[in-house]
C-alpha cells in the first residue's frame, strides 16, 4: 500500500496533496429519464493519491467519471482543476486537461500493433509520414519506468486481456495524462495480474499522478486506495481511509445493510452424472483449437465451477455444450444421451438450461418487453401457445409469477428489456432458464457486472437449484464466486482442464497459479 | 389510469406526428421546385389533392394504386422486422404475375369461385419462390440479400419480357404489327370483381386489407411472428433461445415475396385490359410498386396497419402527380422528384420520431411500481442502473 497522503514532504507531489486538489467535482447532479444517476456528488483527487470510487452497479460511479471525461454533461455542479473551474464538453478536452480514462471495455483496434494503437489519433512528428519508431521508443521508455511490460511491435489481437489493458494504460500515459481514471480494471485479470497492475498503479502515484480506481470489489479497494468514496443510489455515502475502516463497514455503506459473507451450503448428496463431456475439441473463431480434449463430469445436485482467465476456451466450451458452436471431436452426454453437434433447440429439449456470458447480446433482446424476453425459450410450449397462436393470458400470468418469484424489479411486464439494470436482467434470464426445470444448468459469468445485492440473490437461487438435484456447471472469471459456490473446481487453461480440485482443498493462491498454467501438483504443492 | 392513457396517447401522437411533418416538409421544398419552374404551387397542390382524393372516382383510382403498395409494403414489414432488407418487390411482383397468368391460361374454364382463388394462390407461390431464393442464399450461404434481390429483379423482368414477347404473346398481336408485349385477354372467370359500379375499384382492395390484418396477426399474435421479430432484433439471442434462425430468415423473405407475388396477380387480374402487359421497360408491368411499397412500409413505421394508410397517401401522390403535371405544366420528372423528396424526408424523420417517442416514454419510467412485496433490501429503484456500466 502506498504511504498515506501525509508524507515527509520530500517529494513535490506529496506536498501538493495537502494543498489544492488536482481535481474537484462539487455538487454534481446528472439526471437521466426517470433516474437521478448522480445526486449532488462531491469528489476530489489530490496528486499522488489513489482515490477509489466504490459502489454497486448503478450507484453512479461510471456516470460520474463519464461526466469528468466529457462523455456526459452534468445538469448541475462544478468541475475544478488546479487552474480553476473548467467545462469539459468532450473527451478531447478532457485529454487536453491531462485526464486519461481506461474503460471497462477496451477501445483498441485488434489488427493494429501496440505502437499504432497508441499513436492513433495523435499527430505524427514527421507528417505526412508516420513516426512509429519514435512512438515505439517512447513506449519502451514509459514501459521501463512504470513496469508495464509491452512490445510496441506486437499486434493487439495477439495479446492477452491483461496485456491489452496495459496498452490502454500506455495510451493514457503517452498522452501525458496526470489524472488516470480506471473503470473496473481488474474484472478480467488473474490474481497475479492484478498484483502486477497494482504495483504499476503505485509507481504512477509515486510519480505524482492522481488515480481514480472504480470498483465494486472491496478487498481490492482496501489494498490499493489512499481514500475511498462510497456511492449508493447516485449519492455520496461517505469518504473513508482504508486503515480506518473494515470490509464489513464498506459493504454496509455500499448496500445499505449487512451482507453475509462466505456462506456454508448445506451438503447435498451428489447423484448420477448428468453432464459428461469426454475428449471435447472445439474450434475457436480463428480456426484454432480453443477447446482440446477436455473431460469433465457434473453430477446431479452438485455445482462444478470452472475458473480460468478469459480466453482459455471457456466461451467456446459453453457454446459447444449449448449447441451454438460445432463440435470438432469428442462427446457431450446429457443424461446419457449424446448431444454433441445437436441444435440449441434439441439440446434444450434434453433438459439443458443456459445462462449466457454475453447477457445483453445472447440472453436478452433489448427491444423486447420483459414478458417477451421471458418467453424466448418457451414460446412454443403448449401452455403458452395453441395451434401457433400465443396465449396472452397464460403468458401474462406466467411472467407475472416469474417476475415476482425471482424479484425482477421492473415497472411492468411491458417495459423494454434494455431499461432494466444488469442485476435485474440477470435475474430475468435466470427466471426464464430455471422455469423450465432443467436437468443440467450451465451458467457463464453468473454475476459479472451485477451489484452486490443481486449477486447474493443469484447465488442463493443457484444453491437452491443445486438442492433440487440439478447438475450445475458454472463458468466464471471471478475466483471468489467460483470458490463460494462450487463443490468441485476445475481450472481451464489453454483449452483443457489443467486441474480439478474439491472445494475444501482449493486455495486462492493455488487456483491462481493453475490459472496461470502451473500444474496442480506444483500449484497446490 | 389517467397517466397510462396519456402515455399511450403521447406515444401515438409522437409516432404519427413525425411522418406528417416529413410530408409537409417535402411539399414545402416541392413548392420551391414548382416555383422555380414558374408554376403556381398552390394551384398545383390543389390539383394534386382534388384528383387524388376529391371525388369518388379519384378515391377509387388512388385505392387501386394503393393496392399493390399495400401488398408489397406489408410483405416488407415482415422482412424488415426479421432484419432482412428485401429490395426484390419488383421481381416478386413479376414472378407472381407470371405464375398467376400461366395458371389462368392453363385452366381458363374453371368456374370463377375456383379459378380466382387459384390464380391468386399461384401469384403468392410465384412470389414466394422468387423471394425464397435470395432467402435461402442469405440464410445458408451468407449472400447479401440486398444484392441478390436487386439482381433477381432484373432476371424476373427479362424472363417476363421473353415470355410476353414469345410463348405467352397474344396471338392477335402476332398477326398485327404493333407487337405489344402482352398476353391475350385472360379468362373472365379470373377477373377481380368490381366493387363499386361506375368506378374501377376491384376486389383487390379487399385482398390487400385482409393481407394487412393477417400480417399484423402473424407478427404480434403467433409464435412464428414472435420468432420473426426475435430473429430480426437479435439473431444471437434467438439462436441461443433455440430458434431456427436460418429457416426464419428464409421464411421472412419467402413471405415477403408471397405477398408481393399476390400483388402481381392483383395487378394482372384487376387491370382494365385483363391481360399481363408490359412496355419493355423494367417497371413497365409493376409501375415501380415494388420500390414504392418499400417507401410505404417505412412511412408506415413498419407496421402493417399504418402501411395501409401510408400506401393510400402514396397512391394519392402517384395519381395526383399526373394531374399536377397536366394542370400547371411541369415536366413529369418533377413529380418523380417530388416523390423522392417525400422519401428522403420520411427516412430522415425516423430519427425525429425515435427521439419524440423516447420523450413520450419518460413518465412511464418515472413511476416504477415494483411487482408485489419487494423483499429485504428493496428500495433500489429499477431504473437506477441506466447511467452506468
Amino acid at each position: 500500500m502506498p504511504a498515506p497522503a501525509s508524507s515527509d514532504g520530500t517529494d513535490a507531489p506529496r506536498e501538493r496533496a495537502v494543498g489544492v486538489p488536482m481535481l474537484e467535482m462539487r455538487g454534481i447532479t446528472k439526471r437521466f429519464p426517470g433516474v437521478v444517476a448522480n445526486d449532488r456528488v462531491d469528489f476530489d483527487v489530490h496528486a499522488g493519491e489513489v482515490h477509489s470510487l466504490l459502489g454497486e452497479n448503478g450507484a453512479g460511479k461510471t456516470t460520474l467519471m463519464r461526466i469528468l471525461y466529457g462523455l456526459y454533461q452534468p445538469d448541475e455542479g462544478e468541475i475544478r482543476l488546479e487552474d480553476g473551474p473548467v467545462r469539459i464538453p468532450s473527451p478531447s478536452v478532457a485529454i487536453h486537461h491531462g485526464i486519461g480514462m481506461i474503460h471497462q471495455h477496451f477501445m483498441l483496434v485488434p489488427t493494429l500493433t501496440v505502437a499504432e494503437n497508441v499513436a492513433l489519433g495523435l499527430p505524427s512528428s514527421r507528417r505526412p509520414l508516420t513516426d512509429l519508431d519514435r512512438v515505439g521508443a517512447r513506449i519502451r521508455e514509459l514501459a521501463e519506468t512504470y513496469g508495464l511490460r509491452l512490445e510496441p511491435e506486437a499486434y493487439v489481437w495477439q495479446l492477452a486481456v491483461g496485456e491489452r489493458q496495459r496498452v490502454e494504460i500506455m495510451k493514457a500515459l503517452y498522452r501525458n495524462a496526470s489524472l488516470l481514471v480506471l473503470d473496473e480494471p481488474t474484472a478480467v485479470l488473474t490474481p497475479q495480474e492484478v498484483e502486477d497492475l497494482f504495483s504499476t498503479f503505485r509507481q504512477l502515484v509515486e510519480a505524482g499522478r492522481g488515480l481514480v480506481f472504480i470498483s465494486h470489489k472491496i478487498h481490492e479497494v482496501l489494498s490499493l486506495s489512499d481514500r475511498i468514496t462510497v456511492l449508493r443510489n447516485g449519492r455520496t455515502v461517505g469518504t473513508v481511509k482504508p486503515n480506518a475502516t473494515t470490509r464489513g463497514e464498506l459493504a454496509r455503506m455500499m448496500v445499505g445493510r449487512d451482507v453475509e459473507g462466505g456462506k456454508e451450503h448445506p451438503p447435498v448428496e451428489a447423484g448420477d452424472p448428468r453432464l459428461s463431456i469426454t475428449g471435447l475439441t472445439v474450434a475457436g473463431d480463428r480456426g484454432n483449437e480453443a477447446v482440446r480434449g477436455l473431460d469433465i463430469e457434473v453430477r446431479g445436485g452438485e455445482i462444478v465451477g470452472i475458473a480460468g482467465v478469459s480466453g482459455n476456451g471457456q466461451r467456446e466450451l459453453a457454446e459447444a455444450i449449448a449447441g451454438l458452436r460445432p463440435v470438432a471431436a469428442g462427446s457431450i452426454r446429457l443424461d446419457g444421451a449424446e448431444v454433441a453437434g445437436r441444435s440449441p433447440a434439441q439440446v434444450r429439449d434434453k433438459g439443458l438450461a443456459f445462462v449466457p456470458e454475453e447477457r445483453m447480446r445472447d440472453g436478452l433482446i433489448g427491444d423486447f418487453t420483459v414478458a417477451e424476453n421471458l418467453m424466448l425459450t418457451d414460446h412454443r410450449d403448449p401452455r403458452f401457445a395453441s395451434r401457433g397462436f400465443l396465449r396472452f393470458r397464460a403468458i401474462r400470468r406466467h411472467c407475472a409469477d416469474l417476475v415476482s418469484r425471482f424479484d425482477v424489479r421492473t415497472p411492468s411486464l411491458e417495459t423494454h428489456g434494455r431499461n432494466l439494470s444488469g442485476g435485474n436482467i440477470q435475474k430475468l434470464i435466470l427466471a426464464r432458464e430455471l422455469s423450465g426445470k432443467p436437468r443440467v444448468l450451465l451458467v457463464a459469468q453468473p454475476t459479472r457486472g451485477v451489484d452486490v445485492g443481486a449477486t447474493e440473490y443469484i447465488h442463493d437461487r443457484l444453491i437452491e437449484q443445486r438442492g433440487r438435484g440439478t447438475a450445475i456447471l458454472i463458468i466464471s472469471e471471478d475466483l471468489d464466486e467460483v470458490m463460494a459456490l462450487s463443490d468441485r473446481i476445475a481450472v481451464m487453461y489453454e483449452g483443457t482442464v489443467i486441474g480439478l480440485v474439491d472445494r475444501p482443498r482449493a486455495t486462492r493462491d493455488g487456483l491462481g497459479l493453475m490459472m496461470a498454467g502451473v500444474p496442480p501438483d506444483r500449484a497446490l504443492g | 389510469m389517467d397517466r397510462r392513457w396519456r402515455n399511450a396517447a403521447g406515444r401515438i401522437v409522437a409516432s404519427s406526428l413525425a411522418p406528417l411533418i416529413a410530408v409537409v416538409g417535402a411539399l414545402l421544398v416541392g413548392a420551391v421546385l414548382l416555383l422555380a419552374f414558374g408554376a403556381d404551387p398552390v394551384e398545383g397542390y390543389r390539383a394534386l389533392f382534388v384528383s387524388a382524393f376529391g371525388s369518388e372516382q379519384a378515391l377509387a383510382s388512388t385505392a387501386i394504386k394503393a393496392v399493390p403498395l399495400v401488398l408489397v409494403g406489408v410483405g416488407i414489414t415482415i422482412a424488415f422486422r426479421a432484419n432482412v432488407i428485401n429490395i426484390g418487390g419488383e421481381g416478386q411482383l413479376v414472378a407472381g404475375g407470371l405464375l398467376a397468368t400461366v395458371m389462368a391460361l392453363a385452366l381458363p374454364d374453371l368456374p370463377a369461385p375456383v379459378l380466382l382463388p387459384l390464380v391468386l394462390l399461384a401469384g403468392a407461390v410465384g412470389g414466394a419462390i422468387w423471394g425464397g431464393i435470395p432467402g435461402a442464399l442469405k440464410a445458408y450461404l451468407g449472400v447479401n440479400e440486398i444484392l441478390s434481390t436487386i439482381m433477381l429483379n432484373i432476371v424476373a423482368v427479362q424472363v417476363m419480357n421473353f415470355l410476353l414477347r414469345g410463348p405467352l404473346l397474344d396471338t392477335s398481336q402476332i398477326s398485327g404489327l404493333s407487337r405489344v408485349p402482352q398476353t391475350e385477354r385472360l379468362s373472365p372467370n379470373a377477373d377481380l370483381p368490381i366493387l363499386i359500379e361506375g368506378t374501377r375499384l376491384h376486389a383487390g382492395i379487399i385482398v390487400a386489407l385482409l393481407a394487412a390484418v393477417v400480417v399484423w396477426v402473424l407478427l404480434w399474435r403467433t409464435t412464428a411472428g414472435f420468432r420473426l421479430r426475435a430473429v430480426g432484433l437479435s439473431p444471437d439471442a434467438a439462436a441461443y433461445a433455440g430458434m431456427p434462425v436460418k429457416r426464419t430468415v428464409m421464411l421472412a423473405l419467402a413471405l415477403a415475396g408471397a405477398l408481393a407475388g399476390l400483388g402481381g396477380a392483383v395487378l394482372v387480374f384487376g387491370s382494365v385490359s385483363h391481360r399481363m402487359v408490359t412496355d419493355g421497360t423494367t417497371t413497365g408491368f409493376t409501375g415501380a410498386a415494388g420500390f414504392n411499397g418499400i417507401v410505404a412500409a417505412l412511412f408506415g413505421g413498419l407496421h402493417p396497419l399504418w402501411t395501409v394508410l401510408s400506401s393510400f397517401v402514396f397512391g394519392g401522390l402517384l395519381v395526383g402527380g399526373i394531374a399536377v403535371q397536366r394542370v400547371v405544366q411541369v415536366p413529369s420528372s418533377l413529380i418523380v422528384a417530388l416523390n423522392g423528396l417525400v422519401v428522403v424526408f420520411v427516412v430522415s424523420s425516423e430519427l425525429l420520431r425515435r427521439r419524440m417517442r423516447a420523450r413520450a416514454l419518460v413518465p412511464a419510467l418515472r413511476d416504477p411500481r415494483p411487482p408485489r412485496a419487494p423483499p429485504a433490501g428493496g428500495g433500489r429503484r429499477p431504473g437506477t442502473d441506466r447511467g452506468s456500466g
